[in-house]
């Protein structure tokens, strides 16, 4: 089976198969500065600066040993989604118009504010999933504790991530529990009711499981604390990869205003 | 129903990163140590939810089912939620890193809104009673959540409306089709599990 999350073949622990730079680096380290990207990425909004924030983008990928041509189709996926505002974009931003369609005029500025739009939401999403997304969840879930994330919602987040396989196995015995009855689904009333009770009873056997788990983890004294099995530690390897991805936001952040001032 | 980074105007984007942390302290002030394992296990259960593909004539949607989260988990939905969409940003690349505290608002805001309105009505009356007020929930959050998004939009630029406008209309079947679905599936828990939403206090079941 493959993994929901990590799109993996094999269990959580096989993702050391391709294990690569990035992935050797200081996940705390790698979360900051994914954050820091972000945040400076979407502070930019001259385009050539922008089309290099991409690039660095793509580097970080080429460098983070994911596989290229199923993180971009992820990538791509995203952009099928917001294709539709971005194309409404031209007709609604008003400016010199650059073309018509029907009958309505494309402005040059709704144009530029639709590219923008693209090249920072997919620049900004490529680095999340490179930097973080190339982690082992339940590493990211103890890279926010470090990181001082409320414990609860940590574990709430280590809960979500242990259960989503087990959910979905068993959502998955219920779906072929009902094609084997004979259960096509259509735009109709049945279908709507069939797909909610599937809801329901996934619901109500999710709350009998957590009854289960609270039992057995009480059974082994559960008091709320999160134990790390790994401790974080800053290498000069850490120091490096961040003081190299700061000089290369520098360089955004100055070429932005170099850009704004000519 | 996802905004992406870039999108929005900076007021907007940190005016929903600080409700967001409100949201979050709210909920998880509202989740007790011996809570988490269920409110965790349910949150799972959203997030395989929203995999799922229903068929609407020639296309398909996937659900989103916040009013139902908000029904079973009242305000310990919106961290539940947000973790959902911290982990669909992160492994799934969808939405975005600065925009997740405006998209949690916009999702989980109406969760818990509609958890606080209708549990009650929910957990009263006979099974179909509670259906029904279930589907009202879960089609009101859907309602909620496309008009937060499209007064996000707004609030960030003119040039917006028109695209803010296409989000809600066209969300109108999604809206009966989550009105439908969760009503269905609180009929089930009812009958099958009526302790599901039988609480004194109102927090998690």
């Amino acid at each position: 089976m493959t993994y929901v999350l990590t799109g993996a073949e094999r269990p959580l622990s096989g993702i050391g198969a391709f294990r690569a730079k990035v992935t050797a680096l200081d996940p705390r380290m790698r979360i900051v500065m994914t954050a820091v990207y972000a945040v400076v990425v979407v502070s930019l909004s001259n385009l050539w600066v922008l089309s290099a924030a991409l690039g660095l983008s793509m580097w970080l990928l080429a460098f983070s040993g994911l596989p290229p041509r199923k993180t971009l189709k992820r990538m791509a996926m995203m952009d099928s989604f917001i294709i539709f505002m971005l194309v409404l974009l031209p007709f609604t931003v008003p400016g010199t118009p650059v073309l018509s369609v029907w009958g309505l005029e494309a402005s040059w500025e709704g144009l530029r504010r639709a590219a923008e739009i693209a090249l920072t939401a997919n620049a900004v999403i490529l680095a999340v999933m490179t930097l973080v997304g190339s982690m082992e969840p339940v590493t990211m879930g103890h890279a926010l504790f470090a990181l001082k994330t409320p414990e609860r919602l940590v574990h709430l987040m280590m809960f979500t991530i242990r259960y989503i396989d087990v959910l979905r196995e068993e959502y998955q015995r219920l779906s072929t529990s009902m094609k084997l009855r004979g259960f096509r689904p259509g735009t109709n009333w049945h279908t709507y009711r069939s797909y909610g009770y599937l809801v329901g009873m996934m619901l109500v056997r999710a709350i009998e499981r957590s009854e289960r788990i609270l039992a057995a983890m009480k059974c082994r004294g559960f008091s709320g604390r999160i134990i790390l099995l790994e401790d974080f530690r800053l290498r000069r390897a850490d120091l490096l990869f961040a003081a190299a991805l700061t000089a290369a936001l520098a360089a955004l952040i100055w070429a932005e205003a170099f850009y704004a001032a000519s | 129903m996802h905004i992406v980074d870039g999108a929005l105007s900076n007021p907007v984007v940190i005016g929903g990163a600080v409700s967001a942390v409100g949201g979050i302290a709210m909920g998880l002030r509202n989740l007790p140590l011996e809570r988490i394992p269920a409110a965790g296990v349910l949150s799972a259960s959203f997030f395989v939810a929203s995999l799922i593909h229903v068929p609407i004539g020639p296309s398909s949607v996937h659900l989103i089912l916040n009013g139902l989260a908000g029904l079973v988990l009242g305000w310990a939905a919106f961290p539940a939620l947000f973790v959902g969409l911290l982990l669909q940003a992160v492994f799934f690349g969808f939405g975005g890193l600065t925009v997740l505290g405006v998209n949690a608002v916009n999702i989980a805001l109406p969760a818990v809104l509609v958890g606080l309105m209708f549990r009650p009505l929910v957990a009263r009356g006979s099974p179909l009673q509670g259906a029904i007020w279930g589907g009202i929930g879960g089609g009101a959050a859907i309602a909620f959540t496309t008009l937060a998004v499209a007064v996000s939009l707004m609030l960030s630029g003119d040039e917006f409306i028109l695209a803010a406008k296409l989000v809600f209309f066209s969300h109108i079947p999604v809206m009966l089709i989550e009105a439908l679905l969760s009503g269905a599936a609180i009929f089930l828990a009812r009958r099958v599990k009526p302790e599901l939403f039988v609480d004194t206090k109102g927090s998690l079941a």
